[in-house]
């Protein structure tokens, strides 16, 4: 019998070492590295007026101190990652601001010395001198445009997009019943417990470049830094070593300390090392999630949905650099898993005196579930019908698939859900979730969602079997915890028949795999899980081929079992498939591990030459995946809250949540990547806000005063799946890093609006924001 | 000091903190900075068997002390320590980043505890941030460390 790792519960082989405390993060590694530390603007919107570094020049120990003006590249812009022909007035920032800063936190010098310590008293004597311009830093406040954050940018408007399904204004005047609301989401933080960094080393000798990158994108890191630096691609090596978490904005290419740290490494011969302090992280790492949405829906007497209207602003921050992908996904996911036969969706992505906006896991797609669900229990209350029978007439059934939803996606393609059973999600999830607790204000909040998971383009895997039967494999796209080396070797091992713990999984590092795309977008099981399919499969096949002829076997006859090439059932009739990897190669020269057996005088004779046409040495191949389209994840969550109506502390009685991506690869594996979700769901529901001043500072730049959650505030969750396999790739996987995450921000808010009887139409929530929303709706 | 049972000269630096001192002087990067500010716990080693915030003191603090890290725990090649064993089990870590000092938070706890209450548990782990679990898989890495402790 063969051992299935596929949807084995395989403990971490990754764990071993991150608990010795063996991990090698960024910031590990020195290598008498010098160290860096930025001047940021204090502003969130100025012109610089003069810039004097002179005495921080002087210090001693400082090596040297950045200005733009002291850079080659210091006019140019920092690219644009996705154009896109909406985005007609798209801007990215420079290295360092020289002319106009346009948030607080925006680099202006860069100071290299022997030490952090010395970096951060010479930041502080660079003598910046500003002039304080009008700041805009709420999406609404953006839209009025009564000051604009680019001067050349009218209404701060950076794109619009309309795309419109059906005929809304039609149906809309002919519904039953209409409705229209609004909807406000404010900005998240990801807060990844590992802040960022950067380690470069430049070798004169061999003219290359090393880079250490905290990054979820080190290909394409290598491919800017050799465009910026004229170099060949072989001659930069870019590797995201073990990171601590990313949620997004990790993705997020180039932050200046990734352009100035190689810069600074190549100009000054010496290793450098920048470390981001959490500060600074606050201020100068990507956010997400401010969206403000006008919604006007129609429907009938049985609330089922016949039109829906959006019209939503997206706080795109100072800078577009990561493009128009969020409000895009956005846009394509507020219909979610229901029938809405008229769609109309409308959205601007403005402007404001705030860091950038990128992804932050769910990306988009929060604020879109929030939308719709919201929307569906207002019809709900409406018609005094029950929230689950309103869901059910809405859901898409099961045998609807593939569903044409036909607005555009990310990648490009319009969206198009490849599988799923929606109406079973709903069902288990309130199966599980059981009878009401007693007590009074108590809310169930409900939330179904879907999200389009392994967007493309492609990634690629390498498989080798080594001479001594161990097996390595490398994908380009690296690992912030998300068990990447623990499932892989599980697709790796059930193709080559070996033990799970003899594969050994390098992923992000350039020098192993230079070719990939990046960890984002729930991506990484369904392509690099199916690239290390494809590979591992080729190079089974290989393996077939060349123990057939040493067996004298048809390779269809032959299996890969327990570490050895055999015919079908038959264990004496085999061979390791560490002698397959030795004959793989043949050798002039018996360097150990067994080659004597592949060397001219041993080897079995073959006619011709020893490699014939086509063949490659070594048992290894490289194999690409590449997605047709997303494949769709979906999932029902279900909660009672309770609401203290005194003090507002919110109490979490019970959660459940029910599941579908697919087939699973690793069910102890999905369960963490579910857990850690909701509680990231959690925090951004009611305890995480960023607090932004009108003069744009953020208020609240530190643990002391950004609640994330500890385990005090998070309660035990249950986790049940349904599998419906996607039919665009091989393992029938869909995505699982963010859903967890996704649907929360409206369960909290329709618990809470049936606990206490007021409508939640705004994220997050804390106590002191159900105080006022109670008090502005029972007023006395 | 003394670090994991090694005596080491004091630092040059006095305004070195311990977290930096422990990491890029004696090459312990086990300890982690997660915010400087005390808040995270990523940073939490034993002084003289007591949690503590490396990042909120300075290195010459621990003079005459005996600082135990991660790495102390267990030697290379031995097996894990069983508060890390339970956390393999129990896969109550993903990044790996809060890992040593939630690790290092319980094994003060059950130094404390060794038969903690659900209540004293949850309070023992409530000084850590980890952005990664959601606390569940940690909750049961605690109460398998208690078992494994036991044998």
């Amino acid at each position: 019998m063969t051992t299935r790792w596929f949807g084995a519960p395989v403990q971490r082989v990754e764990d071993d070492r991150l608990l010795r405390g063996h991990g090698r993060y960024t910031d590990d590694i020195d290598d008498g590295a010098l160290e860096c530390c930025f001047v940021r603007s204090p502003y969130a919107h100025a012109r610089i007026t003069s810039i004097d570094v002179n005495a921080a020049r002087a210090m001693q120990g400082v090596v040297a101190v950045y200005t733009a003006a002291d850079l080659p590249f210091g006019g140019v812009d920092l690219p644009l990652l996705i154009p896109h022909p909406n985005l007609t007035h798209g801007r990215t920032q420079r290295c360092l601001a020289s002319d106009v800063v346009r948030y607080a936190g925006e680099a202006v010098a860069f100071v290299v010395a022997e030490s952090r310590y010395i970096a951060e008293d010479a930041a502080e004597l660079v003598q910046v001198e500003y002039e304080p311009l009008p700041v805009v830093i709420t999406p609404e406040d953006a839209a009025r445009a009564e000051h604009l954050v680019h001067d050349d940018v009218p209404g701060n408007v950076a794109a619009e997009l309309l795309q419109e399904v059906g005929d809304v204004a039609a149906a809309l005047a002919a519904a039953p019943h209409r409705k229209t609301l609004r909807f406000r989401y404010e900005r998240g933080a990801a807060n990844p417990l590992e802040a960022r960094a950067v380690w470069a080393r430049w070798s004169i000798a061999e003219h290359k470049l090393t880079v250490y990158d905290s990054t979820q994108s080190p290909t394409s890191i290598r491919g800017g830094l050799a465009v910026l630096f004229g170099l060949a691609e072989s001659n930069v090596e870019v590797i995201a070593p073990d990171i601590g978490g990313g949620f997004g904005p990790k993705i997020m290419l180039f932050y200046p300390d990734e352009v100035l740290v190689p810069y600074a490494a190549m100009q000054l011969g010496r290793p450098v090392k920048w470390t981001e302090d959490r500060q600074e992280h606050f201020t100068a790492v990507n956010q997400e999630r401010g969206q403000v949405h006008e919604v006007e829906v129609g429907f009938d007497d049985q609330g089922r949905v016949l039109a829906l209207s959006d019209d939503f602003i997206h706080d795109g921050g100072a800078y577009t650099p990561y493009g128009i992908i969020l409000p895009i996904i956005t846009a394509a996911q507020v219909p979610g898993p229901y029938r809405v036969p008229n769609y109309r969706v409308r959205f601007r992505d403005v402007y404001t005196n705030a860091i950038a906006t990128s992804p932050y896991r769910g990306a988009g797609r929060p604020h879109a579930c929030f939308v719709m669900e919201r929307t569906l229990d207002a019809i709900a209350t409406q018609l005094g019908l029950d929230r689950v029978e309103v869901r059910h007439r809405n859901l898409i059934q099961r045998d609807e698939f593939p569903y044409t939803v036909g607005v555009v996606w990310q990648d490009g393609n319009t969206v198009v859900y490849d599988s799923g059973d929606y109406p079973e999600l709903l069902d288990r999830a309130l199966k599980r979730l059981g009878p009401r607790p007693e007590g009074d204000h108590v809310g169930r909040g409900l939330a179904i969602y879907v999200e389009g998971t392994g967007v493309g383009p492609y990634e690629g895997a390498h498989v080798q079997v080594l001479v001594s039967g161990k097996v390595i494999a490398a994908t380009g796209i690296p690992n912030q915890g998300q068990g990447h080396a623990t499932v892989w070797a599980q697709v790796v091992a059930d193709e080559l028949g070996v033990d799970v713990k003899d594969v050994e999984v390098t992923s992000g590092d350039t020098r192993r795999f230079p070719w990939g795309v990046g960890t984002f977008a729930s991506r990484g099981a369904v392509t690099a899980g199916n690239a290390m399919y494809v590979a591992a499969r080729m190079v089974a096949t290989k393996a077939k081929q060349i123990a057939a002829e040493h067996l004298e076997a048809n390779p269809d006859d032959l299996e890969l079992v327990g570490g050895q090439v055999r015919v079908k059932g038959m264990p004496d009739r085999g061979i390791p498939l560490a002698a397959v990897a030795v004959l793989s190669n043949p050798v002039r020269y018996a360097f150990g591990g067994g080659t004597e057996a592949a060397t001219q005088f041993a080897a079995r004779p073959r006619p011709g030459p020893p490699l014939q046409d086509g063949e490659q040495p070594g048992l290894e191949a490289t194999g690409y995946y590449s997605p047709p389209g997303s494949t769709w994840a979906a999932g029902c969550h279900a909660a009672y809250v309770r609401v203290d109506p005194k003090t507002f502390r919110l109490e979490i009685l019970k959660y459940v949540v029910v599941h579908d991506c697919g087939r699973v690869i690793n069910p102890l594996v999905l369960q963490g990547q579910i857990e850690g979700g909701v509680a990231q769901g959690i925090g951004g529901a009611f305890y995480e806000r960023l607090a932004y001043d009108a003069d744009g500072q953020l208020r609240n730049a530190s643990f002391m005063e950004f609640l994330m959650p500890y385990a005090t505030e998070i309660p035990a969750i249950e986790i049940d799946h349904i599998e419906t396999p996607s039919p665009l790739n091989p393992l029938g996987v869909k995505g699982a890093g963010e859903a967890g995450v996704i649907p929360v921000g409206a369960v909290i808010a329709s618990a809470i609006d049936e606990a206490l009887g007021i409508p939640i139409t705004e994220m997050p929530l804390s106590p002191l924001k159900l105080y006022e929303l109670s008090r502005r709706n029972n007023p006395g | 000091m003394r670090v994991n049972g090694v005596a080491h000269p004091a630092p040059g630096d006095p305004r070195r903190l311990l977290s930096d001192h422990l990491r890029h002087d004696l090459g312990l990067t086990g300890t982690h900075v997660g915010c400087e500010h005390g808040v995270c716990g990523c940073c939490t080693v034993l002084l003289d068997g007591a949690a503590v915030r490396s990042c909120l003191m300075l290195a010459v603090q621990a003079e005459g002390h005996e600082v135990t890290t991660v790495e102390g725990l267990t030697r290379d090649g031995a097996p894990l320590h069983p508060v890390q064993q339970a956390f393999h089990e129990c896969h109550a870590l993903q990044c790996g980043f809060c890992t040593p000092g939630f690790v290092m938070s319980v094994l003060s706890l059950l130094a404390q505890h060794p038969d903690p209450t659900a209540q004293e548990m949850e309070e023992g782990i409530a000084g850590n941030l980890c952005r990664c679990t959601g606390y569940a898989s940690i909750r049961r890495a605690v109460m398998r460390a208690v078992e494994l402790s036991r044998k």
